[in-house]
C-alpha cells in the first residue's frame, strides 16, 4: 500500500468512526467532537496561507469573529440558519479578498502584525455598532426550540460537513495548478515572478479561501452557542491556535492541520483533567517538546520504521 | 534592415523617487548576443527587470517582436518570449533540480515537447542530469547557475537575459558556462548578458553596450569596444 493509500484508508475510517458518534456516545463526547471539527476547519483555513503560500497570517480571529457576527445578525432579523451561514461565508470571502488587496503586498514580520491588527479594528468596530450588533453586550441568537439532544447532533452533522468540505476543497487545491503556485510562492516569491506565475492573484486566492472557510466556522459557531460577544469571537487565540496545531499536524500538508487540531485538543483535554493548576504551562511545554522533535509535524513521523526498529530489536 | 526582435526607445524607469533609467535607446536582432556593461549602480539589473515586467516603465516604448510590452504583466512578457535569469539566480530552495526546470516551462501545455526540452537541458549540462534529484538549494554556486539558465530556456524563450552570470563563480566555470551558451546562441537564441567582467562579456557576444549612470554611453561591436581607451580604461583595467 502506497502512503497516500494508507491515509486514505485511515480517512475513511476516521470519518465513519466520527459519524458513528451520535448513536454510540453521549452529549459531551459530541460537544468534543464538534469543537475537535471546527478547530480542524480553522486550521485547515489557515494552512491555505500559513502553510501553502508561506504566508505567516493572524487573521483567523478576525475572519471567525466576522463570519460569526455576520451570520448572527442576519439570523437574529429572522433570516433561516442555513441562509445566514452562506452570508458569513460570503462576508468573510468578500472581506478576505478586500484585505488581501492590501496586506498581500507586505511579506514576512510586517505582514504579521498587520493581519494580528486586523481582529482587533474589528473588535472596536462591533463593540462600537451597538444598534446592529448588540456592542458590548452581545448577541443572543434565535432559539432553535430543540432539545439538548438534537441540537447537539444537529451542530455535529452541520460541521462534519464543513470540516469535510475544507478538507475536499485542501485536497483539491493542492493537486491543482493552484496549489503547485503557491508552493512556489512559499520558496521563492520572485522566481515564481519570473517563471510566468501570477503571484498576486494566487495569494489573494489563498487569503480568500483562509478567510471564507474561517468565517463559515464562525457562523456554524454563532448558532450553535446562541450568543456572542466581541471578545468571545474575535479572540486571538483562535488566530493562534490553529497555527499550532497545523505546525503540530505538518505545514502545508492535506491532513496535517485537522490531524494537529485532533492531537492539540487531545492533550488539551488529557492536560487539563489531570493538571487542573499547571494546565497551560504543561500544555505549552508538551507542545514546545513536540514541535522540536518533528519540527515538520507529526504526520512526517514514520511509524513503520519504528514498528520495523522493533521487530528488528526482538 | 529587418525589423530588430528587441527594441527599446528613451526608456525611463527606477524607484520610488529614484529615478535610474534616464532615456535608454537600444535594440537586439534576431539570434543576436549583445552584453551590457557598466560600474556598479549603471543600472543594468533595473533595466533588465524595467524589461521582464518587475519594474514599471515610466516613459518610453519597449517594442518585441514588433508589439508593445512595456507595462505588460511578467507572465504576459515572458509568454512574449524574454525570459529573465536574475541576479543571484533566485531557485526554488527544497525542490528538486528536475521540479525547477519544470517551474520554467509552466505556462506551457505541450507535455511531450516539454520532456523533450528537459532531456535536450541535461544533454547541454551534463552535471544537472546528475543532480536531478538533488534539491536545488544545495547545489554549488556554477550549479545553480547552470540550473537557472536552464530553467530560463524551458520556457522557450526568443530572447534570453542573464543578469550576472560569472558573478562569484570560478573562472573554470565561467569557461563551461561560456560554452553552454555559445551552443544555446547557435540554435538562434538571443541573448541580453548582464556581466561585470568586460573581457568575459566581450568574448562571449558580438556588440556590446556600456550603461553609464543610467545612460547609453557607446554601443558598438565588441570586437571595437575592447580596441576602445575609454572602455579599456574603464572597465577592462588596461592602461
Amino acid at each position: 500500500m502506497t502512503k497516500a493509500q494508507t491515509q486514505f484508508l485511515l480517512l475513511i475510517v476516521g470519518a465513519a468512526v466520527l459519524l458513528l458518534l451520535p448513536v454510540m456516545s453521549g452529549n459531551y463526547t459530541l460537544r468534543l467532537a464538534t469543537i475537535m471539527m471546527m478547530y480542524a476547519t480553522l486550521a485547515m483555513a489557515w494552512n491555505f496561507i500559513g502553510g501553502f503560500t508561506g504566508y505567516p497570517s493572524f487573521g483567523i480571529a478576525a475572519f471567525f469573529g466576522l463570519g460569526a457576527y455576520a451570520g448572527a445578525v442576519v439570523q437574529a432579523r429572522g433570516v433561516p440558519v442555513v441562509l445566514a451561514w452562506a452570508f458569513a461565508i460570503v462576508i468573510g470571502s468578500l472581506f478576505a479578498y478586500a484585505l488581501g488587496l492590501i496586506l498581500l503586498r507586505l511579506r514576512g514580520h510586517a505582514f504579521a502584525i498587520a493581519t494580528l491588527v486586523i481582529a482587533e479594528v474589528l473588535r472596536e468596530l462591533t463593540n462600537g455598532m451597538t444598534d446592529l450588533t448588540g456592542g458590548g453586550m452581545g448577541l443572543n441568537l434565535p432559539f432553535f426550540g430543540w432539545g439538548p439532544d438534537a441540537l447537539g447532533r444537529f451542530f455535529f452533522y452541520a460541521m462534519f460537513a464543513l470540516a469535510a468540505i475544507t478538507l475536499a476543497t485542501t485536497y483539491i487545491v493542492a493537486h491543482s495548478r493552484l496549489g503547485f503556485g503557491l508552493n512556489c510562492i512559499k520558496q521563492n516569491e520572485d522566481a515564481a515572478d519570473i517563471v510566468g506565475i501570477n503571484t498576486t492573484r494566487y495569494k489573494i486566492i489563498a487569503f480568500t479561501l483562509s478567510g471564507g472557510f474561517a468565517a463559515a466556522a464562525g457562523g456554524l459557531y454563532a448558532s450553535w452557542t446562541g450568543y456572542i460577544e466581541p471578545s468571545d469571537v474575535y479572540d486571538i487565540l483562535f488566530s493562534i491556535k490553529p497555527i499550532l496545531m497545523v505546525l503540530l499536524g505538518g505545514m502545508g500538508t492535506i491532513f496535517g492541520p485537522a490531524l494537529g487540531a485532533v492531537v492539540f485538543l487531545v492533550l488539551d483535554e488529557i492536560v487539563w483533567r489531570n493538571f487542573l493548576q499547571l494546565h497551560t504551562g504543561i500544555l505549552g511545554l508538551l507542545i514546545v517538546i513536540l514541535i522540536l522533535f518533528l519540527p515538520a509535524g507529526v504526520l512526517s513521523f514514520d511509524w513503520r520504521a519504528l514498528l520495523k526498529k522493533k521487530v528488528s530489536a526482538t | 534592415m529587418t525589423k530588430p526582435l528587441l527594441n527599446v526607445t528613451n526608456l525611463t524607469s527606477g524607484y520610488g523617487d529614484i529615478q535610474v533609467l534616464w532615456g535608454i535607446d537600444f535594440d537586439i536582432a534576431e539570434g543576436e548576443a549583445v552584453c551590457l556593461v557598466g560600474s556598479n549602480g549603471a543600472g543594468k539589473s533595473t533595466l533588465l527587470r524595467t524589461l521582464s515586467g518587475l519594474l514599471p516603465a515610466r516613459t518610453g516604448e519597449i517594442q518585441f517582436r514588433g508589439e508593445s510590452i512595456a507595462n505588460d504583466t511578467p507572465k504576459h512578457i515572458l509568454s512574449a518570449g524574454i525570459v529573465h535569469v536574475p541576479e543571484g539566480r533566485r531557485l526554488f530552495g527544497p525542490m528538486s533540480v528536475i521540479d525547477n526546470l519544470l517551474t520554467g516551462a509552466y505556462l506551457r501545455s505541450d507535455k511531450a515537447a516539454i520532456r523533450q526540452d528537459l532531456e535536450q537541458m541535461m544533454e547541454l549540462f551534463p552535471i544537472l542530469a546528475e543532480r536531478r534529484h538533488q534539491a536545488a538549494g544545495t547545489l554549488s554556486g556554477g550549479e545553480q547557475q547552470m540550473c537557472a539558465i536552464a530553467r530560463g530556456i524551458m520556457s522557450r524563450p526568443k530572447l534570453l537575459m542573464i543578469d550576472e552570470l560569472s558573478l562569484g563563480l570560478a573562472p573554470k566555470v565561467v569557461d563551461s558556462l561560456g560554452e553552454a551558451l555559445r551552443r544555446i546562441q547557435q540554435q538562434g537564441l538571443s541573448m541580453l548578458l548582464v556581466e561585470q567582467d568586460v573581457v568575459t562579456a566581450f568574448e562571449l557576444t558580438t556588440r556590446g553596450i556600456v550603461l553609464d549612470s543610467g545612460r547609453v554611453k557607446i554601443i558598438g561591436p565588441t570586437s571595437e569596444l575592447s580596441e576602445n581607451p575609454m572602455v579599456q580604461q574603464a572597465y577592462m583595467g588596461l592602461m
